[in-house]
């Protein structure tokens, strides 16, 4: 570690993968929770829900025989502003009042001193129930089985077009088709949602475990018709977010906070697994239809997409989603022709919202299984395919983006291809797979080895199978379309009492390491060593808003703004000190000597889009994102044909995100989003009831374990981006987009069948295998 | 916790006397708790019934693994760790050694019993289908006394034993599989740690000196309100000499054996299917002859 003593130029550290300045809290144990807070005179919040995915509220009935003294109840009448939860549109309410448009959707709360009591009162409340007709799939919406959003149950549609698809279809040597179907996902954050709300002054004071301060803050403005002054919203360590905290905290936040607001005492509201994942929002499950033309040679000509997303039962992020999934839905190839026509649902279902990804890896799900479906019927390698049309410099996408620079397609396939060892694995494994059949049907004319007393089973008992598959992405950092420029994001540096630099931004440490590799950043720009940089607790008090954690912007947008005042800041010293300034003591000698004589010093940064990037909401035209990240995948697979399970044995992924800030901690987010998408891929299936979320446990909602987790070989492929700090681009999700589809690949090369729907579950592929056997 | 956990009490008896004692005066019904790694699970979601336990986890009565000549007694309180870990145990029983770790994860092994994986009767335990293939007797004890019940005998319907609600079980006793029979367990999880049983089945088999099948247990998990003995599938295979034919039948049979039903980890048509499949797979294991053509 760099010592801050020291009189030397500080040690560069952007791109070096210095210790995670955030780890020690919490490997140590000092980090604090939101349900480690100990708050004097607290209450324990707990929420009553629906049971039904649809109904009228008749009546809500108290059971006279518990005793209530010392329970806070509030509902919708108590709520002092609007009811609702502010984001895109304003169609979700805090509390139901009268409709239900879901199962376990928040009808009343209570609170209590003792958690046990509370618990007890929330079983003592009891709400009769009207139970409607209700649309539970995007098919039934579609037909209007029932209404649950204006009269057609769509929220969102968009079109991008161009060309002329018929025109192209018409001219391709090969038109193919295919469906495809993705899932719902649990976020499953390791820390479960929880907020702790109570009075400050004639305000709110709201802390928790979220990703964006200012959604919270927004929300509870309009919840309790508050001046922006007059609510405070913190952010508490916080055990991972996966988007999961990006817009349900503004829910929970609300209720803590209405029954702090009604009791005067704070309140705590911590949800227990159990409640987590039947009530919080999950990914989007979405059905993709695809029409290909393409070419003998295998040129692609013409892409024409039908995607369906279900939205559940309120607006929320739908229509963003929605956005991204229809821009990626192209992939990273060029098209000469295309039309994208994408819808988000409405269901009587928990809404559905942001996930790692939002909205990408489903339709590059697609995008990728249908180019393994194309290579297969043009008898072309996956890889050829792929590098024939992969986007290079200069193509244009199919909303008219221009690509200019930073556009690694080409080199994480080749990268992706070389760690794989591609040709030869796949070679290698239809030799060997073929040798397996061959053996399993002679085995039994040879005479039988006298088994051993107690052997266990050979393992050539089993029948195996391995294949591997390929897949390439392409993932849009930032704001969808004009979404940064409208966000304005600010971010500010400061210097505080002892001369050391003050980091002040909204944006979250969620797990990913955002205090280290912002403290890089400006470290760096400053002439300081990392450690020697504070970054403030996202306060919406005490810091500017930098936008939400999300959208892989962090670094990219926020760590750019950053570096811009940590330059500016380092100019004003140096003029100041008329001297260049090195090193912690040196700068902190300035910058004390500084803030005697001149007083104060903040400088702050607004978003400012990259020269050239233009954006049209309403033709979705333009630039969709001011610069893409890349990422190829190799997945090899093991199947057991007896019983369809599917093994990961090792993947190898090649990522471009223009330069690694921190590199350990890259590769980390590609490892983590990796195993989360072959959960997504094999293992994760949201199962239902009537509306409900039927494995609400994490006994039966699986994910993996690390028995599950294979080798994972990641590179980075430098090619650093003009307007990135540093060269950076976005990371954070691109690890999302690329597994799942190469899983399925390479199940298809180890078995012969082609799965189009995840997750695939040895229930789907024994059923799938024994079809085939049967044909 | 959805349980109110303040409203519980625990009793922590010395020895097995007190503990039986306990169990037959205890106010409610007493609740015996091993391991806890059944009864914590039921207390986090408040669908534990009873209020009232009695921590057995001192009785030095129900521990250590004690090898005999024909035999082994494993104590109720055993946890699958030690199971696992004990060499002469897992050479002699490899079934229920490869059962035992395939029990949860290390940190469950450490603490989950025999004992109470065999009380909490739940039709996907995995070490019952092992310790029915094995033949084993239970070993159960109340203030009326001792008594042995065949494992097989056990199970009744659905979490329904036929022990009664103030015995405890105090020992498993394991008699040696035949000389030369081989043992098979295979468990069909969810995933590969932290996973409960789809399809779980457990086999011993020999072929006698005229080659023919002459001791054959096959016993599942999953696919049936209790874990149980496949009788049928026994029966196809006894005295038959290993072919695909034979293989087929006991398949066939093993249908008769199971009732699986459509749950939340998996469904009917899967677990009918798995079941063949890996009771083909023991078959082959044991003796290449069985395998299809
Ligand atoms: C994360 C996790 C993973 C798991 N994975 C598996 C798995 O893979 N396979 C599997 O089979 N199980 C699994 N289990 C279930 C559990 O671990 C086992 O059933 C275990 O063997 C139970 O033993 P215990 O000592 O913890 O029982 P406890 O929870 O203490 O008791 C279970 C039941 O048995 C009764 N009981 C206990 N001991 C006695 C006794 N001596 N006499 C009479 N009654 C008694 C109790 O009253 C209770 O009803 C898992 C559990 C968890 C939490």
């Amino acid at each position: 570690m760099p010592s801050s003593r020291t009189l030397k130029p500080a040690p560069v550290s952007v791109g070096v993968s210095i210790p995670k300045l955030e780890a020690g809290e919490k490997v140590t144990g000092r980090a604090r929770y939101v349900d480690d807070i100990a708050v004097p005179g607290v209450l324990h919040g707990r929420t009553v829900r629906s049971t039904v995915a649809r109904g009228r509220i008749i009546r809500v009935e108290l059971d006279p025989a518990f005793d209530w003294r010392g329970v806070v109840i509030a509902d919708h009448k108590d709520i002092p502003g609007e009811n609702v939860v502010a984001l895109i549109a304003d169609d979700q309410p805090l509390l139901a009042a009268d409709e239900i448009r879901h199962a376990e959707e928040p009808i009343l709360l209570v609170a209590h001193e003792d958690a046990e009591r509370a618990e007890a009162a929330r079983m003592a409340v009891r709400v009769e129930v009207e139970p409607l007709p209700a649309a539970l799939t995007v098919e039934d919406a579609l037909a209007r089985t029932a209404l649950v959003h204006g009269d057609d149950n769509v929220f969102k549609e968009i079109t991008i077009e161009r060309g002329d698809v018929e025109r192209g279809l018409a001219e391709s040597d090969l038109v193919v088709e295919g469906e495809y179907r993705t899932g719902w996902q649990e976020q499953l954050y390791i820390e479960n949602n929880g907020m702790i709300a109570e009075r400050d002054g004639d305000g709110l004071l709201v802390r928790g475990s979220l990703q964006c301060p200012y959604y919270v803050h927004k929300a509870l403005m309009r919840i309790f018709a508050l001046a922006p002054d007059r609510v405070r919203v913190i952010q508490t360590v916080t055990g991972g977010g996966f988007g999961g905290k990006e817009e349900y905290p503004s829910m929970i936040g609300g209720h803590a906070a209405l029954l702090a607001w009604k009791s005067g005492r704070p309140v705590k509201i911590v949800y227990d697994r159990l409640e987590d994942i039947a009530a919080t929002t999950k990914r989007h499950p979405s059905v993709t239809r695809m029409r290909v033309g393409v070419m003998k040679n295998g040129r692609l000509v013409a892409v024409d997409a039908d995607i369906l997303m279900d939205g559940g039962a309120y607006v929320t992020l739908s229509p963003v989603v929605l956005s991204r999934g229809a821009i990626h839905a192209a992939g990273a190839y060029r098209w000469r022709d295309a039309r994208i026509h994408a819808r988000a649902v409405a269901t009587h279902t928990p809404p559905n919202g942001a996930f790692r990804g939002f909205g990408a890896p489903q339709t590059l799900f697609a995008t990728e299984c249908h180019l393994d479906r194309i290579a297969e019927r043009l008898g072309m390698d996956p890889l050829a395919l792929r590098l024939a049309n992969a986007v290079r410099i200069g193509d244009v996408t199919p909303t008219g983006q221009v690509l200019k620079e930073s556009v690694g397609a080409v080199d994480v396939l080749t990268r992706t291809a070389a760690m794989a060892d591609w040709t030869r694995t796949r070679e290698r494994l239809t030799r060997e797979n073929a040798a397996a059949a061959a053996h399993e049907t002679r085995r039994h004319r040879r005479r039988a080895a006298a088994p051993r007393p107690g052997s266990a089973p050979a393992p050539s008992a089993r029948r195996l199978r391995r294949g591997i598959g390929l897949s390439l992405a392409l993932h849009g950092a930032g704001f969808t379309g004009s979404g940064e420029v409208r966000l304005a994001s600010r971010a500010a540096i400061s210097l505080g009492a002892d001369g050391r630099p003050v980091i002040l931004t909204a944006n979250t440490e969620i797990g990913q390491g955002t205090i280290t590799a912002f403290s890089q950043l400006v470290g760096e720009a400053l002439g300081v060593p990392p450690s020697f940089v504070i970054v403030h607790d996202p306060d919406t008090r005490a810091v500017p808003d930098s936008g939400p954690t999300v959208a892989s912007r962090t670094v990219m947008v926020v760590g750019g703004l950053l570096e811009q005042c940590a330059r500016a800041m380092r100019e004003r010293l140096e003029l100041f000190a008329e001297t260049p300034i090195a090193g912690a003591d040196e700068f902190r000698r300035v910058a004390k000597r500084f803030l005697r004589e001149r007083g104060p010093l903040k400088i702050e940064r607004q978003y400012e889009k990259p020269p050239g990037i233009t954006w049209d909401d309403d033709t979705y035209r333009g630039d969709a994102y001011s610069v893409f990240s890349y990422a190829g995948c190799a997945v090899e697979v093991e199947v057991d044909l007896d019983t369809g399970e599917t093994t990961v044995l090792n993947v190898a992924t090649a990522h471009d995100i223009g330069r690694a800030i921190h590199p350990v901690l890259a590769a980390g987010q590609v490892e983590g989003g990796t195993v989360q998408a072959l959960g997504w891929a094999l293992l994760e299936d949201v199962r239902w009831k009537d509306g409900r979320v039927w494995n609400h446990q994490l006994t039966n909602y699986i994910i993996p374990t690390s028995a599950d987790t294979p080798p994972i070989h990641v590179e980075f492929v430098d090619d650093p981006y003009t307007y990135g700090p540093r060269g950076a681009k976005g990371v954070g999700e691109l690890p999302m987009d690329t597994p799942a589809p190469a899983v399925v690949a390479a199940i298809a090369h180890a078995t012969g069948v082609r799965a189009d729907e995840i997750p695939v579950t040895p229930e789907r592929l024994l059923a799938a295998l024994a079809a085939r056997e049967k044909s | 916790m959805r349980t109110a956990l303040s409203t519980l009490a625990v009793a922590r008896p010395r020895d097995l006397a007190e503990a039986l004692v306990l169990m037959r005066d205890g106010a409610g019904r007493p609740i015996p708790i091993a391991g806890g790694t059944d009864l914590l699970v039921y207390l986090n979601a408040g669908t534990q019934k009873g209020d009232r336990f009695v921590d057995l986890r001192s009785l030095a009565e129900l521990r250590g693994i004690r090898a005999g000549t024909d035999r082994f007694t494993v104590g109720a309180l055993t946890t699958f760790s030690e199971i696992r870990e004990h060499a002469a145990l897992a050479r002699r029983f490899p079934a229920l050694a490869a059962a035992a770790a395939e029990v949860g994860g290390r940190q469950i092994q450490n603490r989950a019993t025999v004992g109470g994986n065999i009380a909490n009767a739940s039709p996907a335990a995995d070490s019952t289908p092992a310790l029915l293939a094995l033949d084993a007797i239970v070993h159960v004890r109340s203030s009326d006394g001792a008594r042995v019940i065949a494992l097989d005998r056990l199970f009744r319907g659905y979490r329904d034993l036929t022990m009664r609600p103030d015995e405890l079980i105090t020992a498993v006793e394991l008699p040696f599989a035949p000389e030369r029979s081989v043992q098979f367990f295979r468990k069909v999880g969810t995933r590969r740690a932290q996973s409960i049983s789809k399809v779980v089945m457990a086999g011993v088999l020999r072929l006698g000196r005229d080659g023919r099948v002459d001791h054959v247990r096959i016993a599942l998990g999953s696919v049936a309100p209790v874990t149980l003995r496949a009788r049928a599938a026994e029966a196809s295979l006894a005295g038959i000499a290993p072919s695909p034919v034979a293989s087929y039948r006991a398949r066939a049979a093993l249908m008769d054996d199971i009732a699986p039903i459509d749950d939340i980890r998996s469904d009917r048509e899967y677990r009918r299917a798995v079941s063949g499949n890996v009771l083909e797979q023991f078959l082959r294991s044991a003796d290449p002859r069985f395998a299809r053509g």
